[in-house]
């Protein structure tokens, strides 16, 4: 893409306004008569207008045009925003996505949506005050601008006197009279005279005041008044001006007059060198203070994100964010070496470039995150769209809209977001008879809420329908198979089972939900994006969808361990705590791996035996708890080195079935460590837990 | 001594547009995105002319020209329209207000051109 390309500009920029427009059209649908709204709606739709006849988006402009007309009479209260016109309005700014995505192929349908539109604007407008108004608000045509100069006679002649005197404004309206007279210099040869006739008393003067009037005797063959009508485009219709044929071809010099003759009939007027005109003075220029009053709150409203933001491609960012991460692993091998070293200077600079890179990685990855309600956004409309298809009514809540994540994560966020508000609203949400019948308000509501939450973001779709449905969810997964007729399963294990590949409740498969592919896509959408998935629901009230998302995949905060000979990284945010392992701990726990942590019981897992390895562990091991969401869990290792920043390198295809670990990155040494799944870890700490405890009690 | 125009509309790319156009020609730009971006902008810097949209969000077009027109920074600095109107009123109103000349959108690059030439000169 190239940035400097005003086109390429226009259509990101209409891309942004089409989402503000769409924002726009279902906030009216909620608060018709809100008329901040109404103006900021017409005032995208003016600017998609305005822009896309500049950079030749001709389709654009005229459809917009008469979207505009249309939506002009909502402007002025004569028809209301009703959800037909809602409706219509989104079909509208569809058509003008299509028009500038694809400025060149033929796009139908436009005519159709804009006589609808019009059909229920003129419709409402009789409804609303009875006031038909005429459907299209034709803007007055500009009065031809005509010199009331009598039109010359003599077309033959050759010498013209042109009279004018400017606005007494004109001045400080920054009109400069040298350079009106240096155009009518490019109409033909001139002299001028200043005509002082109307300068008051020295006493009454005010220099600001334009008095003096000008004589321009031209010489041109052809009637110049379309030329003069251009050079006093701007100034016509409040300024004196009169121009006549001068008779005779040997026009005598009209130096008679007492003030002196300004000769200004040079051809080219040069451009820097401009001598001041004798009666115009040079603007004052105070350089006043900037006017800092207290208005903190109008200068934060004006100074809106875009006021000092700037536009970057996206793979720049990309490519930075490489960069830095490559100058993260060269500045820990440098770490690493100054650490061996007995050299303080080397040991300074390595401290010192630490601090910079660890500073700049912040920066850049600050750089990357982007607010999550630019894809709320799009949520809304889809929950507009489901309501009118499954003919229920819906309330679509959104918070948290500031809450920031990186630019990757929030992209691949969409689709599994799409999935769990289809989900939501199709399976979660009841039919407006069951939900009167159970005694709630027919209109259900779907919350989409985002919080921070350490280093996480927690996203979740809240609905208020009748839950997840335990036996049927029991009997579906005894009848795909996925599990035997007599196991015992948790509340929690039989929620996560809708998870589960082919798995589907929808007792008739519907076109929104699909075909039981969904959810498990899901979670493997947020498996990769280390993220994890959980579900809580309440019979009868609603469920509850929680995605947990780190803020980053790129580079994070890691805690270097040790295991036997290999070293692997915890990501620090799952780290709460590090403990020794007590020695005897084993002799003592009959076979049962539980650490007593102030008195709560955590299940511990020896990496050594998870990886699998030889040999005895070093005489003090170390414990790691770690944690995600709810569950907790003990890792024993041979030795805890240190923090250490992780720049996440993928695993490859591979090993992408290997569940322990998430990545891998490169140390100072150039040596490789990998990177705990902390979840899935957990996750096997808690069923060793509920088979321990369980086979207890 | 080079001029300097400052350009004030809520759309990106004709602010792009703009500042291309009138760069290309030798010419500074400052860009501001909405009235009262503008109206600090002028007032803090020197400019030689400035080019406003009309329908911009906090500050509009008109309400920047009265605005602008109170400040003694403002004497004899031209005030360019860009307007896609081609209402009468509207001018009017611009002109009143203190608005020096206007362009109507759709505009080509030369004819940005010819006007800022006409009202400083460059």
């Amino acid at each position: 893409m190239n940035i400097s390309d005003p086109t390429e500009t226009f259509r990101q920029e209409a891309r942004e306004l089409l989402d503000q427009l769409e924002a726009g059209l279902l906030d009216l649908e909620q608060d018709p008569s809100n008329d901040d709204l109404i103006n900021s709606t017409f005032r995208a739709l003016h600017t998609i207008k305005g822009s896309g006849a500049m950079f030749g988006f001709t389709a654009v402009a005229e459809f917009v045009h008469e979207f505009e007309t249309a939506f002009d009479r909502v402007r002025k209260g004569q028809s209301k925003a009703n959800t037909a016109l809602i409706g219509v309005a989104l079909d509208a700014k569809d058509h003008i996505h299509l028009l500038i995505e694809n400025p060149d192929a033929p796009i139908d349908g436009g005519t159709e949506i804009l006589v609808q539109l019009r059909a229920i604007v003129d419709g409402a407008a009789v409804d609303g005050h009875g006031e038909a108004a005429p459907a299209v608000v034709a803007a007055p045509a500009p009065a031809p601008v005509v010199v009331e100069a009598p039109k010359p006679a003599d077309s033959g002649a050759k010498r013209w006197r042109l009279t004018f005197y400017l606005p007494s404004d004109a001045l400080i309206y920054g009109t400069n009279p040298e350079l009106l007279i240096k155009e009518l210099a490019g109409i033909g040869p001139i002299s001028v005279l200043a005509l002082s006739d109307r300068i008051p008393d020295l006493d009454i003067i005010d220099p600001e005041v334009s008095y003096l009037g000008w004589q321009v005797d031209i010489e041109v063959a052809d009637d110049p008044t379309a030329a003069i009508d251009d050079v006093f485009l701007f100034l016509r219709d409040n300024m004196e001006l009169t121009l006549a044929p001068l008779g005779g071809e040997a026009a005598v010099a009209v130096i008679e007059a007492p003030a002196p003759v300004v000769d200004v009939a040079v051809a080219a007027p040069s451009d820097d060198a401009m001598p001041e005109a004798p009666f115009v003075p040079e603007p004052v220029v105070a350089k006043a203070a900037p006017a800092k009053k207290a208005k903190a709150a109008e200068k934060a409203e004006a100074d809106k994100p875009a006021a000092t933001s700037l536009r970057v491609p996206a793979e720049r960012l990309d490519e930075l964010m490489d960069r830095v991460g490559e100058l993260v692993i060269a500045q820990a091998r440098l770490s690493q070496i100054a650490n061996s070293s007995s050299d303080t200077a080397l040991k300074t600079i390595a401290e010192e470039l630490e601090r910079l890179s660890s500073g700049l990685r912040d920066t850049t990855m600050g750089i990357r995150m982007v607010p999550i309600g630019t894809i709320f956004s799009r949520f809304r409309r889809l929950v507009h769209d489901l309501s009118g298809e499954l003919g229920k009514q819906i309330e679509f809540i959104t918070t948290g809209e500031e809450t920031e994540l990186d630019k990757t994560v929030i992209e691949r966020l969409a689709d599994p977001l799409v999935h769990l508000i289809r989900n939501s609203v199709d399976h979660g949400l009841e039919s407006a008879e069951k939900r009167i019948a159970a005694g709630k308000d027919p209109k259900g509501t779907v919350r989409l809420s985002a919080v921070y939450s350490g280093a996480e973001v927690a996203i979740s779709v809240i609905d208020d329908g009748a839950g997840l449905n335990h036996e049927r969810i029991r009997a579906k997964a005894e009848e795909n198979g996925l599990i035997s007729a007599d196991a015992k399963l948790t509340d929690q294990e039989l929620n996560h089972l809708i998870f589960a590949p082919g798995f589907s409740t929808a007792k008739e498969v519907t076109a929104l939900s699909g075909r039981g592919v969904g959810m498990d896509v899901v979670k493997r959408t947020i498996d990769g994006l280390r993220g994890t998935i959980d579900v809580t629901t309440t019979p009868g009230k609603g469920s509850v969808f929680t995605l947990r998302l780190p803020l980053t995949l790129a580079i994070i905060d890691g805690m270097l361990i040790r295991v036997g000979d290999g070293r692997y990284t915890i990501p620090l945010a799952a780290v709460e705590e590090c403990v020794e392992l007590p020695a005897g701990v084993e002799a003592n726990a009959k076979g049962r791996n539980f650490l007593d942590i102030r008195g709560s019981l955590v299940p511990y897992l020896r990496l050594r035996e998870v990886f699998g390895l030889k040999g005895q562990g070093d005489e003090h091991e170390k414990v790691v708890i770690v944690s995600s969401g709810e569950g907790r869990v003990g890792l024993v290792v041979d030795q805890i080195i240190g923090n250490n920043q992780t720049v996440i390198k993928q695993l490859s295809k591979l090993h992408s079935g290997i569940k322990s670990f998430s990545g891998a990155t490169i140390l100072g040494d150039g040596t490789v460590a990998l990177i705990l799944d902390t979840a899935h870890l957990v996750a096997s700490g808690q069923s060793y837990v509920e088979r321990n405890l369980g086979r207890a009690a | 001594m080079t001029k300097t125009i400052l350009t004030i509309d809520d759309s990106a790319s004709i602010r792009q547009m703009v500042a291309m156009t009138l760069t290309a020609a030798g010419l500074d730009v400052i860009e501001a995105v909405n009235g009262q971006d503008g109206y600090d902008k002028a007032t803090t810097n020197t400019v030689h002319a400035i080019i406003t949209d009309l329908n911009m969000p906090v500050l509009n077009g008109i309400e920047f020209i009265r605005k602008y027109r109170q400040h003694p920074a403002s004497k004899g600095i031209p005030i360019i329209l860009l307007t896609t109107e081609s209402d009468e009123e509207l001018k009017r109103q611009a002109k009143e207000a203190g608005a020096t000349g206007w362009i109507v959108k759709p505009f080509k690059q030369d004819q940005l051109l010819a006007v800022i030439k006409k009202v400083t000169g460059a």
